[in-house]
């Protein structure tokens, strides 16, 4: 692998879902074609603001639900893409800018070199120090307990959004996704699949624009929402 | 024949005939209207046959028989929202799955074409 120009072969797709990031979604655009040669895809998830104009003139594929479909829908809809345009490989970032795109390349190690079938950013692992809300602490303490325990993947970030996958898991997805706080549920998926998952550290930030999905009013939901499916999910069968 | 044997004669038959006046004039799809009718007859028929209502609640230690209309009543109009539920989370599918085909086939037609 040489570390300078990534993106030509295999062919890899970074997805990144928007919701009303007019702001932010054009110079996380234009920073990812001058850093990389990966095709980029904006899935804008019913955005009433000017975010597929700004995707689109930074130079990104443009997606445009015509509703808002959640995180999980935009997120599945780029895996839809990937596999009928036969990408090998997704990158799935925010859109918002909150995740380091200097470090998809450590994303995407695991799976270029086979190692994984998906690779999770953490913001726990390493040096990256991340500071959050108490609520949304909890809940990842939460979560990790849960994943390790059902699936005995050595979690620390069960709810990152920054991850790269390989073309079994995209076609799998474009199948199977969670609709709304997919992340955590994928773990219950891919462990069914036996898949191979390891955490790479990455940066992340605060959000300079724009509204998290989470608040701490929907944090309750979030965790109730998550446990259910995901114990659901251990009872359900996958053709 | 007591006063609430009558009312639930006249509620139950009403109930049926305008069920299926609302099928036959393709406003109610006939899947949606099979639980309605199927609750609406058995409340028609034991509010009808009396002893067949009596023997029923005794059976099942009623003391009160006409509370036993009720019970069905509850039971069905339970079983009709279970069925909704499901209903519209298939439609949630369906509709997931069209916004994500929509979304693509927007981007096929070229990038311009939005409106």
């Amino acid at each position: 692998m040489n570390p300078g120009m990534e993106g030509t072969s295999p062919h890899t797709l970074v997805v990144l879902p928007a919701y009303q990031e007019e702001r932010s979604i054009g110079p996380l655009v234009r920073s990812l074609r001058e850093r990389f040669l990966y095709d980029v895809l904006v899935v804008n998830d019913g955005s009433t603001d000017g975010t597929s104009d700004a995707a689109r003139e930074a130079g990104a594929i443009v997606l445009d639900l015509p509703c808002n479909l959640g995180i999980g829908g935009a997120v599945q809809t780029g895996f839809h893409y990937a596999r009928d345009r036969g990408y090998d490989v997704v990158v799935r970032i925010d859109g918002d800018g909150q995740h380091e795109i200097e470090d998809i390349p450590k994303v995407l190690e695991p799976i270029l070199t086979g190692r994984a079938d998906a690779a999770i950013g953490s913001r726990f692992l390493g040096e990256a120090g991340y500071r959050g809300s108490i609520p949304r602490i909890f809940g990842i303490r939460f979560f990790r307990l849960l994943v390790n325990v059902t699936t005995g993947y050595r979690v620390t970030d069960p709810t990152s959004g920054f991850f790269a996958i390989n073309r079994p898991l995209i076609e799998f997805y474009s199948h199977h996704y969670p609709s709304d706080y997919p992340e955590v549920d994928a773990y219950i998926l891919m462990h069914r699949l036996k898949s191979r998952a390891v955490e790479v550290p990455v940066r992340m930030y605060e959000r300079a624009e724009g509204k998290s999905s989470i608040t701490t009013y929907r944090a309750v939901y979030y965790m109730v929402k998550v446990t259910l499916s995901y114990l659901i999910n251990c009872l359900r069968r996958f053709a | 024949m007591s006063r609430v044997t009558i009312l639930s004669i006249v509620a139950s038959a009403a109930l049926l005939l305008y069920i299926l006046e609302m099928v036959r004039r393709r406003k109610l799809r006939e899947e949606y209207s099979i639980l309605w009718l199927f609750g609406s007859v058995v409340i028609l028929v034991l509010s009808l046959k009396k002893n067949w209502l009596d023997s029923l609640a005794h059976a099942l230690g009623i003391v009160y028989p006409p509370s036993f209309l009720f019970l069905v009543g509850i039971l069905f109009i339970l079983l009709i929202l279970i069925h909704f539920s499901i209903a519209i989370s298939k439609l949630h599918m369906m509709n997931k799955k069209m916004a994500q085909e929509i979304a693509m086939l927007k981007n096929q037609q070229g990038p311009q074409a939005d409106h």
